[in-house]
């Protein structure tokens, strides 16, 4: 496998589906049987050529300045829903929830963006990307191997904010468990009940309510469910992760391809709305002129759901995820990962460098 | 490298894109359906988010940020309640209820907020609305507010025990019709999580309406039965009196202790 464009070498082209295999040619010679063992024991595709990019630009990736900073940011922020929690009042423990996840979704989705679209150009800049590819390294090995640094940054990126915001909910949690033993001190009720002081049946009403209390608290922190909407954000990142490669592979500048993610990004998440219209099940959609139809339906074909990826909202106020439902949302979002990878393949595989 | 490969890439990309698009279609709208049917993402984009989120806010909510949009707005309505900025209030809530629906919490404060604190101001506001009429009339619109709250709060959460049991309260005290507030705390026993005094509730309630004694009769008996625990004051007195009144015969009416038993018929 080569580079192409190589003015002093003829490269044979092998078309093994829609992926182009291209076999080094020598320009004076048949290849020798020594150079033709090597180049069959060449892998189509090498793991280890695919997690040696991924680790480069994994490396690369957090030696940037700007990603220390949107990670530090993201980490004020989370520590800043500290001080929303002391401006709200009421339900204070599920501002700090909504405030520290909106954080991670929004940082995670900046970080996406940002860090892949500069990859592309970047090399082609650096003119590493010519390095690279006059070495035997497939075309799909480096796109994939750039996305999977990439994801392995995004998912040290969530480690961290994930780890700080549990830290936060967890002192929280300890000292909304504080209030609520204060509130129903049940050894003072149950004596002021045995003494007469309070109606008979107090120390159980109240027992029952410091045991609803308790249970609420912690059925809306440390659950499962918590995990896996973190986990849904990080899948969120990872496709737009994606797209935004997949952009690059045929933009010409690194802020056209951020711009126009984003576009897609901001579309995606009225994907829903566009296809309830389309689909007709607004009640709108059979008044619509065809036109705008068509429009709504390129849209939904278009354009990534994003609200399927917006669960962390409703698992913060309190909502259960089943299990099929993250088993679905994660078939989709690495459905999304493939195709994506696959089509900016195929937009960078004859592209012109 | 010639143009037409570049074009042929182009077009086998987008193709890919496409048929990716219409294989997902089935999925997305499955999984979509699945989410409503989980009550996830009920949102609704409404003109009054707009213009109480204002541009960036609305931009944020439909960026994945509605939970913390909410929050902060929940937290205007709050500075708008200092200011009783009765109007001012509906509308955040209005907002907060509609971007997050989910959130119980938000549909119990809005309720109270309109049936008891609004509408006792407007009741006693003579400085803006000197005429009695006009002022009992504000009040009862305040306590329609508080109903439809709790109405579409129990349509978005129709699991929530808390709202049933604010719905009864809301019949009990404010609109002083007990058998609809009965119904409510009968219907907030049956979810999941409710605490005990809603049962209490619904059948003691019952036995101030005509032509429910009976009913309320074999409720309030079922409880003292289950347990002594519930042998109650109030559960107690409601018992012996609906024994007086469906003139239950001596024998069969149930042991009472001393303490709460009442004074002999005259």
């Amino acid at each position: 496998v080569c580079e192409e464009g190589n003015e002093n070498e003829q490269s044979i082209q092998l078309p093994i589906g829609l992926f182009r295999v291209h076999f080094y040619g020598v320009t004076a010679s048949l290849p020798s049987p020594r150079d033709a063992s090597a180049a069959s024991a060449h892998k189509l595709f090498s793991f280890r050529r695919t997690g040696a990019i991924a680790g480069n630009t994994f490396r690369d990736l957090v030696r940037q300045k700007v990603f220390y900073f949107m990670i530090v940011f993201a980490l004020i922020l989370i520590g800043m829903s500290l001080f929303l929690v002391s401006v709200s009042f009421q339900g204070q423990l599920q501002t700090l929830m909504d405030v520290s996840l909106g954080a991670m979704s929004v940082f995670s989705m900046f970080l996406a963006v940002l860090a892949t679209a500069m990859l592309l150009p970047k090399d082609m800049e650096d003119r590493t990307l010519y390095t690279i590819l006059a070495k035997p390294v497939a075309r799909f090995e480096y796109l994939l191997g750039k996305l999977c640094g990439v994801i392995a940054m995004l998912t040290v990126a969530m480690v961290l904010m994930a780890s700080f915001f549990s830290a936060i909910l967890f002192v929280w949690q300890g000292r909304e468990m504080d209030r609520i033993h204060s509130d129903y001190p049940m050894a003072e009720i149950a004596q002021a009940e045995a003494t007469g002081k309070v109606p008979h049946g107090t120390s159980a009403d109240a027992q029952q309510k410091f045991d609803l209390e308790s249970r609420k608290l912690k059925e809306t922190t440390f659950t499962p469910t918590l995990f896996g909407g973190i986990a849904v954000i990080l899948l969120r990142a990872m496709v737009i992760a994606a797209l935004t490669l997949m952009v690059s592979c045929f933009s010409t500048s690194w802020l056209f391809t951020v711009i126009v993610t984003f576009m897609v990004v901001l579309v995606g998440f009225l994907v829903p709305v566009a296809r309830d219209v389309w689909q007709g099940q607004a009640g709108i959609g059979g008044d619509l002129p065809g036109y705008i139809k068509l429009f709504l339906a390129g849209v939904t074909v278009f354009c990534p759901d994003m609200q399927i990826f917006n669960v962390i909202d409703d698992i913060a106020a309190g909502s259960v995820v089943t299990s099929s439902m993250f088993m679905h949302t994660a078939s989709l979002g690495f459905g999304y990962l493939a195709v994506y990878i696959f089509a900016g393949y195929l937009f960078f595989a004859w592209r012109e460098l | 490298m010639s143009a037409f490969s570049a074009t042929k890439g182009r077009a086998l990309g987008l193709l890919v894109i496409l048929v990716w698009g219409f294989v997902k279609l089935p999925v997305e709208t499955r999984l979509a359906a699945a989410q409503k049917e989980n009550r996830f993402g009920g949102f609704k984009i409404t003109s009054t988010l707009r213009q109480q989120a204002g541009q960036a806010g609305f931009l944020a909510t439909l960026g994945g940020l509605r939970a913390p949009v909410a929050d902060l707005l929940w937290i205007r309505a709050h500075v708008a309640w200092q200011d009783t900025q009765w109007g001012k209030m509906k509308l955040l809530f209005d907002v907060c209820t509609s971007l997050q629906p989910r959130r119980v919490m938000f549909w119990d404060n809005s309720a109270w907020h309109m049936a008891w604190n609004a509408s006792v101001y407007a009741l006693n506001d003579k400085k803006h609305v000197p005429e009695q009429v006009e002022r009992y009339r504000n009040q009862q619109q305040y306590f329609a507010l508080g109903e439809d709250y709790l109405l579409r709060g129990i349509e978005s959460n129709p699991d929530s025990w808390e709202l049933y049991d604010r719905l009864g309260w809301f019949y009990r005290d404010k609109r002083l019709d007990k058998l609809k507030a009965a119904a409510a705390y009968e219907e907030a026993s049956k979810r999941p999580g409710r605490l005990d005094y809603v049962r209490r509730q619904a059948a003691t309630l019952l036995a101030d309406c005509p032509g429910h004694e009976e009913e309320a009769y074999r409720k309030m008996l079922a409880l003292y039965r289950e347990n002594e625990r519930e042998w109650l004051p109030t559960l107690l007195k409601k018992l012996q009196q609906m024994e007086r009144k469906l003139k239950i015969p001596q024998s069969q009416r149930v042991y009472i202790p001393e303490e709460y038993r009442l004074p002999p018929e005259q």
